[in-house]
């Protein structure tokens, strides 16, 4: 049979039988994925209006370097996270290498600058007249800030969905820091690398299209909320 | 807000507690055939402790070793395991088993290097300038490449000569599509015979021998490994009956890998 079609059939049968190791694999992709990127735009919303909002010496070239780090390889920032957490490193007594919550780093690492220069982009194409009017209505700090949030929120939510798939779609910062070991730190991704090294080919296009698919409906979801958000 | 930072807490605990381990870093040719997850479940049963295998490349794998990031390795580079001893990072090598290492070719064999002994088959690849894919990612295949030009005294260079920086199987789809020559581990060439048009062109070599150590981690420069898990799983590794499963081991019918009883010999 052809490969496609063969991955295909491979798919529909592991997502029918609710094959549990395949169930853990996908559910471990989620969570470290979704908590990386949960924390990740808790640092990043405010850095972000902080850069947008202030003016201070040196801004220009923190920006740049957000620019720059949002293309950061991600076996570098896995590289970065494996040598503080290794048993030699700054963090090694802290046993944190080879598990989710290493995975759950690196990602943060990762995406915060995509986070962030996203949506830094958003808050600035906020139109200075918006901000002079929320501003002339004698607005406190506080509220101008939920103001600028509330008119930026759409790129705002670009920039979450943006960082989800990026975080979502790697393979080169978990392998390392999480060592995709079975029924503890493999992920979609790694499990699709191991596969493929097997000559499993069909197995591992299957679980791409687990992938896939689950990338799919969450982006649907997210963008389904912003479109509600723009008709209220 | 709140109820982010609750599901955090809950998953954050949840992803530090933890039974008894054994961190094993290995090649990917012990993982990816698939005999580890054969063989694995009798020691977990038998000493209640989970293993988490990481599979890297040797290079990759003994450094784990060396950062104490792990408690025990098995990888297959006699050279490369004595240093790691001698530099006081690990203690107890044994030789658990050994396959051999077989050069692949495509099969119209332009250099002529069918049935050769392995030495004059890489000369004559290196007269003929007939491609060559060789791993570059100083993994224990690699490190025997590498010997083995060293012994046919020649260097490697030139556009014939690939070097491209990836694991076995991965490097073999290359040299498949390059119809090129290719040394690989049996292993890994079985596993992956059905995706390739590459025929074994010389086996059977002394020289081709490729014996696997294990190694535990020296409690002495990293005081938080699991040395007694160590100890008993290389006990485990050499008794008899784990050392017949070795021999049991089939991946398509074919068998991958030969017990060693300790005996550390070729490479």
């Amino acid at each position: 049979m052809d490969v496609f079609l063969a991955s295909i059939w491979e798919a529909l049968k592991l997502i029918v039988s609710l094959d549990p190791e395949v169930l853990a694999i996908t559910w471990l992709s989620l969570k470290v994925s979704g908590l990386a990127v949960v924390l990740a735009t808790l640092v990043s919303i405010p850095l972000a209006l902080f850069l947008a909002l202030k003016k201070f010496p040196g801004r220009k070239v923190i920006i740049n370097l957000v620019h720059t780090f949002m293309g950061l390889p991600p076996v570098v920032a896995g590289l970065i996270v494996y040598i503080i957490l290794s048993r030699n490193g700054w963090l090694g007594g802290l046993d944190l290498l080879y598990t989710p919550m290493a995975m759950i780093i690196a990602q943060f690492i990762i995406v915060v600058p995509i986070i962030t220069g996203v949506s830094l982009n958003a808050i600035n194409s906020v139109e200075k007249t918006v901000k002079d009017t929320i501003v002339s209505l004698g607005a406190t700090r506080w509220q101008k800030i939920v103001g600028i949030i509330r008119e930026a929120r759409r790129g705002i939510i670009t920039a979450i969905v943006t960082g989800f798939g990026r975080a979502i779609a790697e393979v080169g910062a978990i392998i390392i820091v999480g060592g995709n070991i079975r029924f503890h730190t493999r992920a979609l991704t790694t499990a699709i690398v191991l596969e493929t090294r097997r000559g499993n080919f069909e197995l591992a296009m299957a679980l791409g299209i687990i992938l896939i698919v689950l990338a799919f409906l969450i982006n649907f979801a997210l963008t389904a909320a912003q479109q509600r958000i723009k008709k209220r | 807000m709140k109820w982010v930072f609750v599901i955090l807490l809950i998953v954050l605990v949840g992803c530090s507690s933890q039974p008894e381990v054994l961190r094993l870093a290995t090649t990917t040719s012990t993982y990816d055939s698939g005999l580890l997850d054969y063989l694995l479940p009798d020691f977990e049963e038998q000493y209640g402790t989970t293993v988490q295998v990481i599979s890297v490349g040797t290079g990759q794998a003994i450094k784990n070793g060396e950062n104490g990031d792990v408690d025990v390795i098995l990888v297959h580079a006699p050279s490369a395991e004595l240093k790691f001893v001698e530099e006081g990072y690990g203690v107890n090598r044994v030789c658990v088993m050994y396959n051999d290492f077989i050069i692949l070719g495509p099969e119209a064999d332009p250099a002529g290097v069918k049935e050769k002994p392995i030495i004059n088959a890489l000369q004559r690849i290196s007269m003929t300038s007939s491609p060559f894919v060789s791993r570059g990612d100083d993994s224990g295949t690699h490190k025997k490449e590498k010997k083995l030009w060293v012994e046919a005294e020649l260097e490697p260079t030139g556009d014939w000569y690939n070097e491209v920086g990836a694991g076995m199987g991965d490097t073999l789809r290359i040299a498949n599509d390059l119809e090129a020559y290719v040394l690989a581990d049996r292993g890994t060439y079985l596993a992956n015979k059905n995706n390739l048009d590459l025929v074994v062109l010389v086996e059977g070599d002394d020289s081709l021998l490729n014996p696997y150590g294990v190694i535990a981690v020296n409690p002495e420069k990293h005081s938080s490994v699991n040395d007694h898990g160590a100890e008993h799983f290389l006990e485990w590794l050499m008794s008899e009956e784990t050392q017949n499963k070795i021999d049991a081991f089939r991946k398509n019918g074919e068998k991958l890998f030969n017990s060693l009883r300790g005996e550390c010999t070729g490479g």
